[in-house]
């Protein structure tokens, strides 16, 4: 990280339009958010919003660990899952309601912060290696046992569930005279739109929280952690206690994360949170969006879903285009987008480490 | 307590404890014949776990590298010795041991071959420029295991694709009531091989002593007018090759693979390297011997456990000595 912070000295007028370039962007997505049930009221684009909010919360709390922190973890979707799962069971054995998803919640935060706190006393003494290595040792540990112990989990099918009927699409939230749901701007005011904003307030809430620990005295020990391991040690900071209660803080997060899409989605299996796949995406959406910036976690995750929907549509017609060619047509299928992500990531990692946030605003401190 | 430790330390230390997870599984599964069956697969599948760790072990013991790419030569060398296998079908189905001999030292040798080349490009493009920054490199050869899967898709295709086993390895050896396949005692005679060679050439040359010499201190000998950086492409050349041979070598045991082999075993090397320490190929041995034995005794006894049951270990393990068992790098 030492050349990147040469760079950050230069330039502070180009630094400076960098981050209004920012601002202006996020401005526009958060409002894009807060009115996705407006602006786009079609099922897809609402689903696509709904993950947006999800995954910033979710690349925010793993940037306090990567970003912020310097540790990298490959078990954050295992606390994403746990979440998930925690909410799935317990609505699936007490059936929907508010209690269900308040008490299967709470276990799976617990168990994350158990699991964390293990996890982190034990292997957050060594290398950063040593530490990545374990996590990804326990995260597919987890995703197999999920799908074996099938009794519970539903196995690799998942589990179907109902939601508290004020999420349910023929809820009427609010009416009018006539007694049928009110329509705001042509959009029907129903329990959909409750479940939307049930996962937007939700995900505004606990990426505030992120912005306040980041602010906070913690998230300057934090950084001076990264900076200098041994220096922060000299000055009396415990690094592994410092290291564990961020790794328990974001496990914790990704688990509300967690219980948000379960509530959503009204489904939760391995492919949606337990899955390495998902835990590529976030460190895909981290790197783009720039780590150590709060900021760059809105920005990768939007940038990194929208892509997810639409490049596959793209990679179909190149496909088609290119379908009298040999192997040309299977490397550009829409199911092997990952291998073109892949490849852009590796040169992200090279060329732009700082991801977009970073490299728009080229100047010491965060955003 | 201190004449117990005492009595384990004079008796190998750590070298003992493949040894007690064997008595402690003999008791448990009772039956004789049972077990040996258990302990010949796990014997067999450490040391084909040990050709993939090996190479890993070393890369990161001599220039603090930790290849998360590492399981792609893996999956590759499965896939080309797969690929090699099916077109000599009618050498591999022939009732000749020579021809059989051939097609599987063939198939071998395609894909040491590939882990070579591949290793070579793979340490000049990827990991060179971020030699010294752990992060970038996690990242990196992260996303190169995710090409490398994906270009197995692209050529392989999605769907399992079985391998066919030389004559003369099919079918097993009976002993009275024991039955022991043959191709497991291929896999352990050739693991053994592999360990033999490398432990001689670690500690009986004089490139062996650099390699050590600079496990242990690369500034060291990089002081003393040695290119410690060729030393190691050559090592990471080796590894790579190592683990494309136990990627092959792993193909003709399971008969069937899919392009998840390479991040399935990952997990296992991971754990293996751990548990043995890193830098040490006689940690490495020690690792791969006991997740193998570990994980064919609890897939006998509680099936659903066979996983869990190697992160449990490691865990232990973690616990009694944080290095793992047998480090040459703190």
């Amino acid at each position: 990280m030492t050349d990147l912070a040469i760079d950050q000295i230069a330039d502070p007028a180009r630094g400076r339009t960098g981050r209004m370039i920012v601002y202006a962007i996020i401005g526009a997505i958060g409002l894009g958010l807060l009115l996705a049930p407006f602006i786009f009221p079609d099922v897809r684009s609402q689903e696509v919003a709904a993950r947006i909010c999800v995954f910033i919360v979710l690349v925010a709390s793993y940037d306090l660990l990567i970003g912020y922190t310097g540790i990298v973890s490959f078990a954050h979707t295992m606390f994403f899952g746990l979440g998930a799962y925690g909410t799935a069971i317990a609505l699936k054995m007490m059936g929907p309601g508010w209690d269900a998803i308040l008490l299967g919640g709470a276990l799976g935060i617990i168990v994350s912060l158990v699991l964390a706190a293990l996890v982190g006393l034990l292997s957050l003494r060594v290398k950063a290696i040593f530490f990545a290595m374990v996590t990804l040792a326990a995260a597919s540990v987890m995703a197999v046992m999920a799908s074996q112990f099938s009794d519970f989990t539903g196995g690799e099918d998942g589990i179907i569930y109902k939601v508290p009927k004020l999420f349910s699409p023929a809820t009427k939230l609010l009416t009018d005279e006539d007694g049928k749901v009110l329509r705001i701007f042509g959009v029907k005011a129903n329990g959909k739109m409750a479940a939307y904003y049930f996962v937007f307030f939700g995900s505004l809430i606990l990426y505030f929280l992120m912005l306040r620990i980041v602010a906070s005295p913690l998230g300057t020990v934090l950084e001076a952690i990264r900076e200098n391991e041994m220096r922060a040690e000299a000055l009396g900071y415990k690094v592994v206690l410092y290291r564990t209660a961020i790794f328990c803080i974001a496990a914790v997060i990704a688990a509300c994360a967690g219980i948000l899409r379960a509530v959503w989605l009204k489904y939760t299996g391995p492919e949606t949170t337990l899955s390495f796949a998902i835990m590529i995406d976030i460190l895909l959406m981290v790197v783009i969006g720039g780590m150590g910036t709060m900021t760059g976690a809105i920005i990768g995750a939007t940038l990194m879903s929208l892509a997810q929907f639409y490049l596959k549509d793209l990679m179909q017609l190149a496909s088609e285009a290119t379908a009298g060619i040999p192997l040309l047509p299977e490397l550009l299928a829409p199911d092997r987008w990952l291998l073109w992500l892949g490849i852009l990531f590796i040169l992200l990692v090279y060329f732009f480490p700082a991801g977009i946030v970073g490299t728009l605003g080229k100047k010491g401190g965060h955003l | 307590m201190g004449s117990a430790s005492s009595l384990f330390e004079r008796l190998g230390g750590i070298n003992l404890l493949p040894v007690l997870l064997a008595i402690i599984a003999f008791v448990l599964i009772g039956s004789p014949s049972t077990w040996v069956t258990l302990t010949v697969a796990g014997l067999a599948m450490g040391m084909m776990i040990f050709l993939m760790a090996s190479g890993l072990s070393l890369v990161f013991g001599l220039m603090d590298v930790l290849n998360f790419g590492h399981s792609a030569f893996v999956s590759f060398g499965a896939f080309i010795a797969a690929s090699v296998l099916a077109a000599l079908a009618a050498w591999v189905g022939a009732d000749n041991i020579a021809l059989n001999l051939l097609a599987m030292f063939l198939a071998i040798a395609a894909a040491a071959l590939f882990g070579l080349l591949a290793g070579w490009v793979f340490e000049r493009v990827i990991i060179k420029p971020v030699y010294r920054d752990h992060l970038r490199q996690i990242l990196i050869t992260m996303g190169a295991l995710i090409v490398a899967e994906q270009l197995i898709l692209a050529i392989w295709g999605g769907s399992p694709i079985s391998v066919p086993r030389p004559h003369f390895l099919t079918g097993s050896l009976i002993i009275g009531d024991i039955s022991i396949e043959l191709y497991r005692l291929f896999a352990f005679a050739l693991g053994l091989i592999a360990y033999i060679a490398l432990f001689t050439v670690l500690n009986r040359t004089r490139v062996g002593l650099l390699v050590r010499a600079g496990v242990e201190n690369r500034e060291m000998v990089e002081a003393l007018g040695y290119r410690i950086d060729r030393l190691f492409i050559g090592v990471f050349v080796l590894g790579s090759a190592l683990a494309a041979i136990g990627g092959a070598m792993w193909a003709g045991y399971e008969t069937l693979i899919t392009a998840a082999i390479g991040s399935e075993m990952m997990i296992i090397v991971f754990i293996v390297i751990i548990i043995g320490g890193l830098g040490s190929i006689e940690g490495s041995l020690l690792g791969a011997l006991m997740v193998g034995l570990m994980g064919n005794y609890v897939a006998f006894l509680a099936p659903k456990m066979a996983l869990a049951s190697n992160m449990i270990l490691m865990m232990a393990i973690l616990l009694w000595r944080l290095y793992g068992l047998r480090p040459a790098v703190k």
